[in-house]
């Protein structure tokens, strides 16, 4: 079964929410709420507001994204 | 969740999850003719997985209501048998995974219903011919953008377009695991030649190249599961779940006799 592509875009983080939530802004000024993958979670890599990160999109939810990546 | 290497031991559990699904996928090609009901291949489907141990991954996946997706002509992938019955000179595409001792195997073909044009059957040989080359490419060392830029260069060498929206997958104890195989290789949705992870032995993945005989664009139908060609061409759709080994990778759902 094939799986629903899911988008890769690069954002700017804006402000660090509870819950290792984050609110990142996208070059087309939408923001999405983004969580952080368990990778950067496991390795402890600090995400803050300013940095630039990867996000994956939800195709299901564009509103909706999880960082994969901090961009430096 | 980063790609998995599997063990000898876990591609030895899958290629028995693959063979269940290639000897499914053989009955029902050989089975298929017209006037029948789409629901008639998930029927045979589901009586060959259990007759055979094995259960559906496809079954309850995102609430997916069917063992099997049949996805009939301009149809690309995810169509949910149905009463629809099948006519002379459709094409078929079966998409069928099982999950077997804790395994999925995942695969799919494209088949003619009776006799078919001459167009359709170069759509499906090209289909197929063009997972061959992305087999071929997935070889250990190579990366992964490699395999997306075979695919699409021989696709398009033909006259067909790739579908992007939809890709392939990292496959083991679940489905869909990561990475994510693009057919195709422009931003956002591709991968370059020479990008991506690198191919490692004990990767297992399923490649799905999905062809179209207009533009590469999708709609999806009113039941939120069948994915149809926007223009309304024809679509065809091949797949293998393989795993990387030293060398050439291993096809896993292939029939393996005795």
């Amino acid at each position: 079964m094939a799986k629903k592509e899911a988008i890769e875009v690069e954002g700017t983080v804006v402000e660090a929410l509870p819950n290792a939530m984050f609110r990142v802004e996208l070059p087309n000024g939408h923001e999405v709420l983004a969580h952080i993958s368990g990778k950067i979670r496991m390795h402890y890599i600090r995400v803050l507001p300013g940095d630039k990160v990867l996000i994956e999109l939800s195709p299901y939810d564009l509103k909706r994204g999880r960082i994969t990546y901090r961009l430096k | 969740m980063g790609i998995v290497i599997k063990s000898e031991k876990e591609i030895s559990k899958m290629r028995e999850a693959g063979n269940i699904v290639a000897k499914v996928l053989k009955i029902l090609s050989e089975q298929i003719k017209p006037g029948m009901k789409t629901k008639e291949l998930d029927i045979i489907a589901e009586r060959e997985m259990k007759r055979l141990g094995a259960e559906s991954s496809f079954h309850g996946y995102h609430g997916f209501p069917a063992n099997l997706c049949v996805s009939v002509n301009d149809e690309i992938v995810h169509g949910i048998p149905g009463d629809k019955a099948l006519k002379d000179s459709d094409i078929v595409s079966l998409d069928f995974g099982v999950v077997y001792n804790g395994y999925h195997g995942d695969a799919a073909v494209t088949v003619g219903v009776g006799e078919i044009s001459q167009e359709a059957k170069r759509l499906i040989d090209t289909t197929r011919a063009c997972l061959e080359k992305g087999i071929a490419a997935a070889r250990a060392g190579a990366k992964l953008g490699d395999v997306s830029a075979a695919i699409q260069k021989y696709a398009e060498s033909k006259g067909y377009s790739v579908v992007r929206e939809y890709t392939g997958h990292g496959i083991g104890r679940e489905m869909h695991e990561d990475p994510q195989i693009p057919n195709c290789t422009e931003p956002p949705y591709g991968l370059q030649p020479g990008t991506g992870p690198v191919l490692k032995k004990g990767m297992a993945i399923a490649l799905e190249p999905m062809l179209n005989v207009g533009d590469w664009h999708t709609r999806v139908a009113d039941d939120h599961w069948t994915v149809l060609t926007a223009d309304g061409s024809l679509s065809a759709h091949f797949e293998h779940t393989i795993a990387i080994d030293d060398n050439k990778p291993e096809v896993l759902t292939k029939v393996i006799h005795g």
